[in-house]
């Protein structure tokens, strides 16, 4: 059969940033994948050489919007990892804090997201509402909604006081329900189950040979998550258990993210009430010595990798930055196999939450006709198939104008 | 922390790799570097991943004053231990082999490590540019030390490569 190539992106298809996938489309079904990134390369590692050790959690925090605590985690782990230092059980604490609320509302803008690209409006809706009272909570916190400057080498810059303690908690023990009930909206649907079941497998051999990460590779059975992995001091005593989702589809990633957003509500819970009163938020990291060290931690989309080099200046003499998507996006090539266009796009924003700006498909074929497909198209394609399915079970699709 | 090393998985490799490696070390509880000379590193790092059950995290390539020193992060989940394994892959000869060629997963590190320090990696099948622009000059590395801004102008990018 003819092969055509369809280019998706370059800015950008549903992921977070602008990147470019060939599909090499046989009919409908893609057979072979290829994805081109670097549109938005900004040379944050060079940057980072000329900072001094206490101004690059500024610069990482901006890497991604999204995860703008776990970089600088990362980062104050792996310095403290070259140091050598301890770090008080108060500041590992608001850490975990501010980190599990990120990974709540980083979950929900996906879920909401996800819903909105196969026609649930409804559950885009009921998510970002539920998301605003997380950044509620961030806001009262830390000071802001993103980007929150919290972590410093050695501990956290700002405390907590007892009223933004006894606020944090009360909000988050009345999120439990809500999110309960999308939750459980979302898993009894038999649209949704036979929309996304089967879809983009990404099979536990292939999870491990490409070490995929985060809910990519528990969603495929691989139970790798770092804080459980590597737990920090503060992490020993809290209770929560590693989801893990067998099938590898798509339907099990957002399970895996639906069910991690209730773990985190019960560690933000127990960290805000076992805070030990009185102790210091700061080793007081005074010079970093000669060396290096690896900090990772679990960011919303899985693993943050970090390793610093020092050569006993005040500034880093190396700063090699991974984020989770750099080892999960080639896992596409696995997944992306012999499925439908119209999946293609929903199985790309599988691993990653955040889609935004305009979205386009240009179909190419041999004899060099050009047709273009937008968003509102490929949005189009990815309703219809529900709508269809919806028609197939009997129910009578949403009468919603789709036209956004 | 603990100050007691648990020091089972360094025997352990100590043992096993006992022909191919420089030196092992572990200044820390959950790290290892292990130094290996870079025509062995390859083959180490593909033992630890295939053999030895490690998680491929990512790989650093620093310009040090002999050589670009590659560093191959892994991490032995179930241990709860990162090793890293270190080679010096000289001036004189910037070329190391591809691990990428059998093991997808370290096909664009290597890619980026090759785009950003000029190391060739033999046998890699894919060796196109990953991160920076098409119509960036050729020859220059920016992640060498003795990289500048001023050594590349506007003059030197070539617009026809990337078809502006």
């Amino acid at each position: 059969m003819k092969q055509t190539i369809i280019p998706l992106g370059p800015y950008h298809p549903l992921l977070e940033e602008p990147e470019h996938f060939k599909l090499y489309v046989e009919g409908e079904r893609v057979v072979d994948l290829d994805v081109e990134i670097g549109y938005n390369h900004r040379g944050i590692e060079k940057l980072s050489e000329s900072k001094t050790w206490d101004q690059v959690p500024y610069l990482v925090e901006r890497i991604c919007g999204i995860c703008s605590t776990s970089h600088p985690m990362a980062y104050c782990l792996a310095v403290e990892d070259l140091v050598g230092c301890d770090i008080p059980k108060r500041a590992q604490l608001i850490r975990v804090v501010v980190c599990e609320l990120e990974r709540i509302h980083s979950h929900l803008l996906w879920v909401g997201l996800a819903g909105h690209f196969i026609g649930y409006n409804t559950v885009w809706m009921w998510a970002w509402k539920y998301r605003e009272t997380i950044l509620e909570i961030c806001e009262k916190l830390t000071g802001n909604r993103n980007h929150y400057a919290m972590f410093k080498p050695g501990g956290v810059r700002r405390d907590f006081n007892k009223e933004q303690i006894e606020y944090g908690l009360e909000r988050i023990v009345e999120m439990e329900k809500p999110i309960r009930l999308l939750t459980d909206a979302i898993l009894d649907d038999p649209v949704i189950h036979k929309r996304l079941k089967g879809i983009g497998v990404l099979t536990k051999k292939d999870a491990v040979l490409y070490s995929a990460l985060g809910p990519t590779s528990r969603g495929s059975g691989v139970p790798w998550d770092v804080r459980y992995d590597e737990p920090l001091d503060g992490f020993k005593d809290l209770k929560w258990k590693v989801i893990v989702q067998k099938d590898g589809d798509v339907f099990s990633k957002g399970v895996v993210r639906l069910l991690e957003c209730f773990e985190s509500i019960s560690l933000i819970k127990q960290a805000l009430v076992s805070l030990p009163e009185g102790e210091a938020i700061d080793a007081d990291i005074k010079e970093v010595p000669v060396g290096e060290g690896c900090g990772r931690y679990e960011a919303p989309r899985g693993e943050v990798f970090h390793y610093v080099r020092s050569d006993g200046s005040n500034m880093p003499y190396r700063h090699k930055v991974r984020a989770p998507t750099f080892n999960n996006l080639p896992t596409f090539k696995a997944s992306c196999k012999g499925e439908t266009i119209a999946d293609v796009a929903l199985i790309t924003a599988s691993i990653d939450p955040c889609y935004c700006c305009t979205e386009r498909v240009a179909v190419v074929d041999k004899d060099n006709n050009e047709r273009i497909l937008r968003e509102k198209d490929l949005l189009r394609l990815s309703v219809d198939k529900t709508n269809n399915i919806m028609k197939k079970l009997g129910k009578t699709p949403p009468l919603y104008n789709m036209e956004i | 922390m603990s100050k007691k090393k648990n020091e089972e998985v360094m025997k352990d490799l100590k043992k096993k790799l006992k022909n191919k490696i420089i030196d092992i070390v572990q200044p820390r509880e959950k790290r290892i570097y292990i130094r290996v000379e870079p025509e062995k590193a390859p083959g180490v790092v593909e033992y630890l991943f295939s053999k030895y059950k490690c998680k491929f995290c990512t790989a650093t390539g620093i310009d040090m004053r002999e050589g670009i020193e590659i560093i191959y992060h892994l991490a032995k989940e179930d241990k709860n231990m990162i090793i890293n394994v270190k080679t010096l892959v000289p001036y004189s000869n910037l070329e190391i082999d591809s691990i990428g060629k059998k093991i997808l997963a370290f096909r664009w590190i290597e890619r980026e490590i090759n785009e950003m320090l000029g190391v060739k990696f033999r046998g890699h099948p894919d060796m196109r540019r990953l991160l920076l622009a098409d119509s960036f000059p050729k020859g220059k590395y920016p992640l060498r030390k003795s990289f500048k801004h001023s050594d590349v102008t506007d003059e030197d990018y070539d617009y026809e490569r990337s078809g502006i």
